[in-house]
């Protein structure tokens, strides 16, 4: 015990350091309304606890300086069978503060499971892959991977599924998580009054690289989100027909090797496949975590030769030279760095 | 007889042993050596979580590391050690010569070694289970290599062993008590034992069932978990829960049972509130069956499940908190002497209390969605099972290793290790809770720069080594007080195992000790001469024979096991026929067993 209180204070400093991690992932910096709900249960339940553990320890200290044996001190102590009121009290009162624990958190589950859709609400349907996230909006009739781009103050209602195994959807600064399970739905909403871009992560064992299964919440301006969307339903001309030259000859190489797996504008892809890539060059990472400049052709292409040096168990082919030589590659990359819907160059 | 008994070779005896006091030292032996594989296993978990994408182990390694990390500690380490010192001391604590079917006994021991040795040679064959200790369908049924094939083998076989073990504890529990040892005045580590065994009965077949669903799935083509097909892949997360649940009860409450033996003890007082701890005990037993999905909050059980489970969890808290008010009590008034073995149960206390609270909040299962798959149920359910239940072992390890080998632990040694362990293990997991909702997931195999991460794992990993080097002082304990010879009753005990000669005679009790009170021996010093009364006559002792019949029966279910993962069914065929025969011979072989003579207990009661 005495240890605890000496590693107390000390990693309570470093907490403050690192304050309560980073913004836009932890949970302890709650971005909206479920997330708040939760928190502040967290908060509720912590209070509790830690008057228990200050009743605990306020009788352990006094306990243990007290009835310690002194030295020479031979005594044989009075054997105490036991007290009955002391025995309903430490019954009853613990029973009371569970009740005030009990009610509200039976309320917020009832709150959080009310996740049936109204003329307001937009529902996104949510597939979990080894180990990539699909995001498909019914109501708009479009498709986008790894990055699902939400609009602000508009209850978000996910309805989640899985292609393989389970994988659980968690955005711990919007919400908790709900598991991705293969053949059963889930839902869970959320809303998030502030732009910005949320870090989501997959919190179930799925396999290999798992840890790498992360996607971003893009919460933007109902505006934007309007212009985002169009974007995404009608792409211009120009994504399945680019202008320039070696764009155009890229869209070739691309045809020839991804369209079979990655649909741009609703065009290819299989239910086997990997992530829409529509709005690719938008992306901040590639594959869900790797950083990377669309200038800087590099990052990619690494990826693009070695997908398995850098996500182990993902289900993309690796394309070495003989399949896409350098210059396809540069052509490739090029048309990559025009698939764009919002701010489209 | 009993002299041809004796010439028998020392690796013969040990092979053959039915004794519960071999026995028990067995499965320390073999608990303690699986004790150390699953710390080395989260050793190098530690290390590849010190800095962020580090690549000390590739993520193949460090799933199958997880797995059988959890499923060690779990399987092969936490029970089979707490099932030395149940078999050790329970019949000792009771007042019998010895369980009440010591060849099952013995059957159950060599299962479960069997069972864990074929578990840990997928490492060399194929690659180790990768799925997590709880193996979640269909990642597990369709996504998983042999190793998976392994686990579910090596856990049947051994779970054979536990349930076995399980009824024998029940049996010698209910009918071999001394006489005057009436159920309430039994020791609270019979009393968990005894709750714990029941728990066994009635979890273990939960296991079963989901493994043989598994193994049908994976080896003969069946479709329980298969989507495509009809099935649902949560039927397996009920069945484990069913019996994952329990499980956490079955280890913690034998740990309560040693503190409550411990803190009596050291504190010269009985234990306070007997009856309200034995009540409070058989609430957890049965309310820890009622709330197994609270591990599933997040699957989609809906919201009247999820907050009928959440209330029905809470309510273990009450029961919980009643043992460690009246342990509190117990010491209050009391003259408290700071062993090593009381100072593990003084540890105990805050730790335990520590992940008891982190469970009300996880049971909260609004906020669980936030809680669930983090670091913050690593760090929890490591409070709950270091905090408890390893505390509680070493705790027992201290108190009962004069009863059990003849001599005494290093005290200061002994005391080097409980602050270092201690204090190692706080550093490890308290951070964890704040990095589980700082966005850490439970089982990555790494993390990404620049999330607020980093400097809590590196502080973690920095606890773990604190962790590993106490437990290597406690190794070199083990060895360097060897010479360290104890008498009979060196904490001046309460209960019968300290009321008889050091080292214990294979007999246990020369003549079986009449029972007048709870803490017989601490009455009979008050009250009496300060020795057992005896309840009967001294006269020749029965003794079953050992037999090295239960190690050549698990051995035919090892060798079925290989069968059965690589479907030679001529290799499944014969190691089946090599237990059923044993079974035969077994069965129509008459065994009556040899018996001491009065004159050679006189002598050695004598000498003693």
């Amino acid at each position: 015990m005495k240890n605890l209180w000496r590693v107390l204070p000390f990693s309570l400093i470093l907490l403050l350091l690192a304050g309560c991690g980073k913004q836009n992932l932890t949970a302890l910096d709650p971005r909206g309304p479920v997330a708040e709900m939760q928190y502040s249960l967290i908060i509720l339940s912590l209070l509790i606890m830690i008057f228990v553990i200050v009743v605990v320890a306020a009788i352990y200290i006094y306990v243990l300086i007290r009835f310690r044996e002194k030295p020479g001190d031979n005594h044989i102590p009075k054997q105490v069978e036991g007290n009955k009121n002391l025995e309903i009290i430490w019954t009853a009162i613990p029973i009371v503060l569970l009740l005030i624990l009990a009610v509200p958190n039976v309320m917020d589950t009832f709150t959080l499971a009310e996740t049936e859709p109204d003329e307001d609400s937009l529902v996104i349907e949510v597939t979990g892959h080894q180990f990539w996230w699909e995001f498909e909006y019914p109501d708009l009739g479009i498709t986008a991977g790894q990055d699902v781009y939400i609009p602000t103050d508009t209850r978000i209602i996910f309805d989640l599924e899985a292609s393989d195994v389970i994988h659980s959807f968690w955005v711990p600064a919007l919400a908790g998580k709900q598991d991705n399970v293969p053949g059963i739905t889930n839902s869970l909403w959320l809303e998030a009054p502030e732009e910005g871009v949320y870090q989501g992560k997959c919190t179930e064992l799925c396999g290999e690289s798992h840890w790498l299964m992360d996607f971003k919440v893009i919460a933007v301006d109902p505006d934007t989100f309007e212009a985002w969307a169009q974007g995404m339903a009608e792409p211009e001309a120009e994504l399945s027909e680019p202008t320039g030259d070696v764009a155009a000859e890229g869209r070739e190489v691309y045809e020839e090797n991804c369209l079979s797996c990655h649909a741009v504008g609703g065009e290819g892809g299989n239910p086997q496949g990997g992530p829409d890539l529509t709005n690719f060059a938008e992306r901040e990472v590639i594959a869900g975590f790797i950083e990377w400049d669309a200038e800087d052709g590099d990052a990619l292409e690494n990826w693009i030769r070695e997908p398995q040096d850098y996500k182990p168990g993902n289900n993309m082919p690796a394309f070495g030279h003989e399949a896409i030589d350098e210059d396809e590659m540069d052509s490739l990359l090029e048309y990559l760095d025009t698939l764009r819907v919002l701010d489209s160059e | 007889m009993s002299q041809a008994y004796a010439k028998k070779s020392v690796l013969w005896d040990w092979l053959t042993t039915v004794d519960h006091k071999k026995i028990g030292i067995l499965y320390l032996a073999a608990g303690g050596f699986f004790f150390a594989l699953g710390g080395l296993e989260a050793m190098l978990m530690r290390i590849q979580l010190m800095f962020p994408e580090l690549g000390f182990v590739s993520e193949q390694t460090f799933n199958e590391l997880l797995t059988m990390h959890g499923t060690t500690m779990i399987f092969l380490a936490a029970m089979p050690l707490l099932f030395g010192f149940m078999n050790y001391i329970v019949p000792l604590q009771i007042g019998a010569r010895d369980v009440a079917f010591p060849f099952l006994n013995s059957l159950g021991f060599w299962l479960f070694f069997f069972g864990g040795v074929l578990l840990n040679l997928s490492w060399f064959l194929g690659g180790a289970p990768d799925a997590g200790w709880t193996a979640y369908t269909p990642l597990s049924s369709a996504y998983s290599g042999t190793g998976i094939d392994y686990y579910v083998l090596g856990l049947q076989i051994s779970g054979i062993g536990t349930l076995i073990a399980g009824i024998n504890f029940l049996v010698t529990i209910i009918n071999m008590r001394a006489p005057g040892m009436s159920m309430m005045r039994m020791p609270l580590f019979t009393w968990s034992s005894f709750v714990a065994s029941a728990l066994i009965l009635f979890a273990f077949p939960a296991l079963t069932v989901g493994l043989l669903l598994l193994m049908f799935e994976r080896l003969f083509g069946a479709t329980y978990f298969a989507v495509e097909m009809g099935g649902n892949v949560v039927i397996w997360q009920h069945l484990f829960w069913i019996f994952g649940h329990p499980e956490v009860y079955i280890l913690i409450l034998p740990a309560f049972g040693i503190f409550s033996e411990v803190l009596a003890t050291f504190s010269k007082k009985r234990l306070f509130g007997y009856s309200a701890m034995v009540f409070a005990t058989l609430i957890i037993g049965f309310l820890g069956f009622m709330v197994w999905a609270h591990h599933m909050f997040t699957v989609g059980i809906g919201p009247v499940a999820n907050a009928i489970f959440a209330v029905a969890t809470m309510a273990i808290a009450v029961p919980t908190g009643i043992k460690i008010f009246n342990w509190l009590f117990t010491m209050w008034g009391g003259r408290i002497q700071f062993t090593t073995a009381n100072l593990f149960a003084i540890g105990f206390i805050p730790s335990f209390v520590m992940g008891g609270v982190t469970g009300i909040m996880l049971a909260t299962s609004a906020a669980n969605y936030q809680f669930h798959d983090t670091y913050f149920v690593v760090a929890h359910f490591h409070y709950v099972i270091i905090g408890g239940v390893v505390l509680g072992l070493f705790s027992g390890a201290f108190y009962w290793w004069p009863r059990m080998f003849g001599y005494k632990l290093n005290e200061t040694l002994g005391k080097w290790f409980f602050w270092l362990f201690l204090f190692g293990f706080h550093l490890t997991f308290f951070v964890q809770h704040f990095v589980g909702l700082m966005g850490m997931p439970r089982r990555v195999a790494s993390y990404l720069p620049g999330q607020g991460l980093d400097s809590l794992n590196l502080i973690s990993t920095v606890g773990a080594f604190f962790m590993a080097f106490a437990f290597i002082l406690f190794a070199v304990n083990v060895v360097v007080s060897v010479k360290n010879k104890s008498e009979a009753d060196p904490w001046d005990g309460r209960t019968l195992e300290w009321g008889i000669p050091s080292p214990t005679p294979e007999y246990n009790f020369a003549q079986t000790p009449l029972v007048r009170e709870l803490d017989p021996l601490w009455y009979e010093k008050m009250h009496g001469n300060g020795k057992l009364k005896a309840a009967e006559p001294l006269d020749d002792i029965h003794m079953p024979n050992g037999s090295i019949l239960p190690i050549i029966m698990s051995f035919g279910l090892f060798v079925a096991a290989f069968g059965l993962i690589y479907l030679v069914h001529p290799v499944t065929i014969i190691g089946l026929l090599i237990t059923l025969v044993c079974m035969f011979v077994r069965s129509i072989k008459e065994d009556h067993g040899y018996h001491i003579h009065k004159e050679d207990i006189q002598n050695e009661e004598g000498a003693g």
